[in-house]
C-alpha cells in the first residue's frame, strides 16, 4: 500500500517557502491521517534534508503519527485545571470503557484515544476534543453520550 | 425591524453548546415567523454564563445565561412581555458586576460584535493606534512602548520597549515579528480569546511592531490545540489584506508588512521563544543557548521581535490612547492591566482584566465566588505548570510580578487554577515532574533525566509500602536535592522552574507526603 503514497502535490505546494517542513507534515497528516513511511524520502528530497533529519522532526512533535489512527481522534485533557475538576477520574473511565490506553485505537478502528495538555477551555473543565470540536464539563455520562453519538452517526456533533 | 440576537462563537461557548443555541433560535424564529438577525459575536470571556444569549433592545443588550436549548422558546416568549423577569435574565450585559468592575483595555472589544467585521472593529476605535504609528518614526514608536512600562505578558515579563529597541538598532536587510501564540500553560486562555474574539487587534499590534523596528514579515506561531483560533486568524488576515492593512503598502503608505500563521505540533516547549524559532524554521523545537538574543539573531538568524499575543495586542491600545494612559494603571513596576484567567474548580471562571495590584483572594473570592464543588478551596496554582501552588496564607499577595517572585511564585501568563480540599498535593507534585519528563526538549540532563527521577522518587514516597519513616525522609531529601540540581543546571525555565510547584507542595502541604 505504501508504494502508492505520492506526496509530490503537497511537497511542491510548500517546498519554496521558508520553514516548510512543519506545514508540509501537517498537510500530509491531514490527507492520510498519519505520516506514511514512504513519504519521508519524498519530503527529504524536496527539502534537501536527510531522511534521518525528517524522522527526527516527526518524532519530536506529539502531533505527528506514523501509524494509521482511528476514524475519530478523542483527546482528553490531562492538565491541571481539568485535574481540579476530576479529569483523572474521567481519563480512567475513558480508558476502561473503550478498553484502550492512551495512544491506542479500538479494535474496530473507530477511536484513537490521546492525551492533550490544555485545550484553552480551562474555565469550564474537564475538557475533551473530538476532531476539531471541544467539549466542556465532561463527566462520565457526557463522555458515554458523546461516544455513543459517534458510533451511531459517525459525526462528531 | 428585525430582532438582533448575539450568540458567541469562541471555543468555550461552543464547547458549552452555543452552536445548538444558535440553531434552536433560527428554527424557533422561523416557526414563529419572527424576523431575527443572529450575530455570532466573540465571547466576552464571562464563561460561567456561556452560552450567553444577548438581545438588543433600545440600543442596549439584555443578557441571558447560561442558556440550554430547551430554554430558547421560553426566552422568546419572555421577550414579548417583561423579559427581565425570566430566571436566566442577567439584566443589561454592561451592568453585570463581574464585567462592569473590570478594567478592560485589551479585552474592551471582545464579545461586542462579529470578530471579523472590519466596520465593527473601526467603529470601536480599531486601527487608531496604527494610524498614529504611521505618522511616527520607528524610534518614536519604540519610545512610546518604553514609556508605557509594558512588560511581556508571556511569562518572563521583560520590558517590551527595550526588546524592540534592540531589534530597531540591529541593522539587517530582513527583520521579523513573531507572535508567540503557543499558550501552553494550563489555566490560560486569554491569547485564545483575543484571537477568537478580536483578531484584528493582534494584527494591528504586529503591524505596529513592524513599523517600529523595520520588520516587514510577521509570523503567528499558533498551537495546534486551537483550531477555531486558526480559522479565525486566517480569515482575519485575508480580510485585512484585501482591505489594504496588510501587504506591500500598509494603509496606502510606503511601508510593507506581510503576515502568516504557522501551526505548532503539540510540543509545550515550543512556547519557549528560541525553541519556537527553531520550530518555525522547520526543525525540532530545541532550546537555543542565549546569547545571541533573538532580537539580534532570531528567525533564520535575523533580528526578530518575539512577543506574546497579549503584549502585541496591548501595543495597539498604547499607541491609540497614549503611553501615559496605559501606565496610569497598575502598581510599582507592573504597569497597565493583566488579563487574569480564572479557571479550574471555581464557580465563576473566565477572563478578568484588572490593573495589576488586586490580590489573589479578591479574584478568587469576589469574582470566582468560591469553588465549583462548594467545598473549601485548598490550593491555588498561579502561572501554569511551572508556577507554585499557593496555600491560603499566601492569597493576599497582590497580582504584581515582583510580589510573586518574592513569594517564590510566578505570575507568568496570568492563569489561576483553583483546587478544592480533595486535591492530593503529592499527586500534583508528581504531575509537575511527569509533565516536565513528557515535554522536555531533551537538551540538558538535569531536565531530561531529573524529571524522570523526580517521578520515581515521588512515587516511592507516596506508595510508602515497605518503607520506614527514615526511608521516606531520605527520599524527600533526595527530591529537594533533585529540585536544586534542576533549578541550577537547566538551560531554560522548563527544567529550571518545575521545582517551584514541587517545592511549594512540599513546603506548604507536607501532610500530603506523609499519608
Ligand atoms: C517552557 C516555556 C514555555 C513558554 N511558553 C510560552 C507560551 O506558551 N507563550 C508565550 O507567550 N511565552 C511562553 N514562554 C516565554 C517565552 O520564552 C518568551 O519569554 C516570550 O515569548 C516573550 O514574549 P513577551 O515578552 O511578550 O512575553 C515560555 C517559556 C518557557 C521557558
Ligand atoms: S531545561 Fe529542559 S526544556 Fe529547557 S533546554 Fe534544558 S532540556 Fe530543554
Ligand atoms: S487544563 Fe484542560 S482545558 Fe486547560
Amino acid at each position: 500500500m505504501s508504494d502508492d503514497v505520492d506526496v509530490t502535490n503537497i511537497t511542491q505546494q510548500f517546498s519554496g517557502e521558508p520553514g516548510a517542513l512543519l506545514p508540509m507534515l501537517h498537510a500530509i497528516q491531514s490527507a492520510y491521517g498519519y505520516i506514511p513511511e514512504a513519504s519521508v524520502a519524498q519530503i527529504a528530497r524536496a527539502l534537501n534534508l536527510s531522511r534521518a533529519e525528517v524522522h527526527g522532526v516527526i518524532s519530536f512533535y506529539h502531533d505527528f503519527r506514523t501509524e494509521q489512527a482511528g476514524r475519530h481522534i478523542v483527546q482528553i485533557c490531562r492538565a491541571e485545571a481539568c485535574q481540579s475538576m476530576g479529569s483523572r477520574q474521567l481519563e480512567a473511565h475513558a480508558k476502561e470503557s473503550l478498553g484502550i490506553e492512551f495512544g491506542q485505537t479500538t479494535a474496530d478502528g473507530e477511536i484513537t484515544l490521546e492525551p492533550v495538555y490544555c485545550l484553552g477551555n480551562c474555565a469550564c473543565s474537564p475538557s475533551m476534543r473530538i476532531g476539531d470540536q471541544v467539549y466542556a464539563r465532561v463527566d462520565n455520562t457526557r463522555f458515554d453520550q458523546l461516544i455513543a453519538q459517534l458510533d451511531e452517526t459517525g459525526i462528531t456533533q | 425591524m428585525s430582532l438582533r440576537l448575539f450568540v458567541p462563537q469562541d471555543t468555550t461557548s461552543c464547547a458549552s453548546g452555543a452552536d445548538a443555541i444558535a440553531q434552536a433560535l433560527q428554527q424557533e424564529a422561523a416557526t414563529r415567523g419572527l424576523d431575527i438577525e443572529l450575530i455570532r459575536n466573540g465571547s466576552r470571556g464571562i464563561f460561567w454564563l456561556e452560552p450567553l444569549l444577548e438581545v438588543e433592545q433600545k440600543n442596549r443588550r439584555l443578557a441571558f445565561g447560561p442558556v440550554l436549548t430547551k430554554d430558547v422558546p421560553g426566552i422568546l416568549d419572555a421577550l414579548a412581555a417583561d423579559a427581565t423577569t425570566h430566571p436566566l435574565c442577567q439584566g443589561l450585559t454592561e451592568d453585570i458586576p463581574w464585567l462592569k468592575s473590570q478594567q478592560r483595555l485589551t479585552f474592551a472589544r471582545a464579545g461586542i460584535g462579529d470578530p471579523l467585521c472590519l466596520n465593527n472593529y473601526r467603529a470601536l476605535d480599531g486601527f487608531k493606534g496604527l494610524e498614529k504609528a504611521l505618522q511616527m518614526s520607528g524610534q518614536a514608536i519604540v519610545g512610546e512602548v518604553k514609556n508605557s512600562g509594558l512588560r511581556g505578558r508571556g511569562g518572563a515579563a521583560f520590558p517590551a520597549g527595550i526588546k524592540w529597541q534592540t531589534v530597531l538598532d540591529t541593522p539587517s536587510g530582513q527583520k521579523y515579528v513573531v507572535c508567540n501564540a503557543d499558550e501552553g500553560d494550563s489555566g490560560t486562555f486569554a491569547d485564545r480569546l483575543l484571537m477568537e474574539a478580536d483578531p484584528y487587534q493582534l494584527i494591528e499590534g504586529m503591524i505596529i511592531a513592524g513599523l517600529a523596528t523595520g520588520a516587514t514579515q510577521g509570523y503567528i506561531y499558533l498551537r495546534s490545540e486551537y483550531p477555531k483560533a486558526y480559522a479565525m486568524l486566517n480569515a482575519a488576515i485575508e480580510r485585512a489584506t484585501a482591505n489594504g492593512y496588510l501587504g506591500q503598502a500598509v494603509s496606502g503608505s510606503d511601508r510593507a508588512f506581510e503576515l502568516e500563521v504557522h501551526l505548532g505540533a503539540g510540543a509545550y516547549i515550543c512556547g519557549e521563544e528560541t525553541s519556537l524559532l527553531d520550530s518555525l524554521e522547520g526543525k525540532r523545537g530545541m532550546v537555543r543557548a542565549k546569547p545571541p538574543l533573538p532580537a539580534v539573531e532570531g528567525l533564520f538568524g535575523q533580528p526578530t521581535v518575539v512577543n506574546n499575543v497579549l503584549t502585541l495586542a496591548a501595543v495597539s491600545t498604547i499607541l491609540a490612547q497614549g503611553a501615559d494612559d496605559y501606565q496610569g494603571y497598575g502598581m510599582d513596576r507592573s504597569r497597565g492591566t493583566l488579563p487574569v484567567q480564572l479557571a479550574g474548580n471555581v464557580k465563576r471562571g473566565g477572563l478578568i482584566e484588572l490593573a495589576f495590584g488586586t490580590t489573589l483572594r479578591q479574584v478568587v473570592e469576589e469574582y470566582g465566588n468560591g469553588s465549583y464543588s462548594g467545598r473549601p478551596v485548598r490550593a491555588i496554582q498561579v502561572g501554569g505548570p511551572l508556577g507554585a501552588y499557593l496555600p491560603e496564607s499566601q492569597w493576599d499577595i497582590p497580582l504584581d510580578y515582583e510580589s510573586f517572585t518574592a513569594a517564590k511564585a510566578m505570575l507568568g501568563h496570568g492563569g489561576i487554577v483553583v483546587f478544592d480540599d480533595t486535591v492530593n498535593m503529592g499527586a500534583q507534585a508528581r504531575f509537575a515532574m511527569e509533565f516536565c519528563a513528557v515535554e522536555s526538549c531533551g537538551k540538558c540532563t538535569p531536565c531530561r533525566i531529573g524529571s524522570v527521577r523526580g517521578v520515581e522518587v515521588i512515587d516511592r514516597v507516596l506508595s510508602n509500602k515497605d518503607e520506614s519513616d527514615k526511608d521516606r525522609d531520605n527520599n524527600l531529601i533526595l527530591l529537594r536535592e533533585l529540585c536544586d540540581t534542576m533549578e541550577f543546571g537547566s538551560l531554560c525555565a522548563m527544567g529550571g522552574m518545575v521545582p517551584f510547584p514541587v517545592r511549594s507542595a512540599l513546603d506548604h502541604f507536607p501532610e500530603d507526603f506523609r499519608q
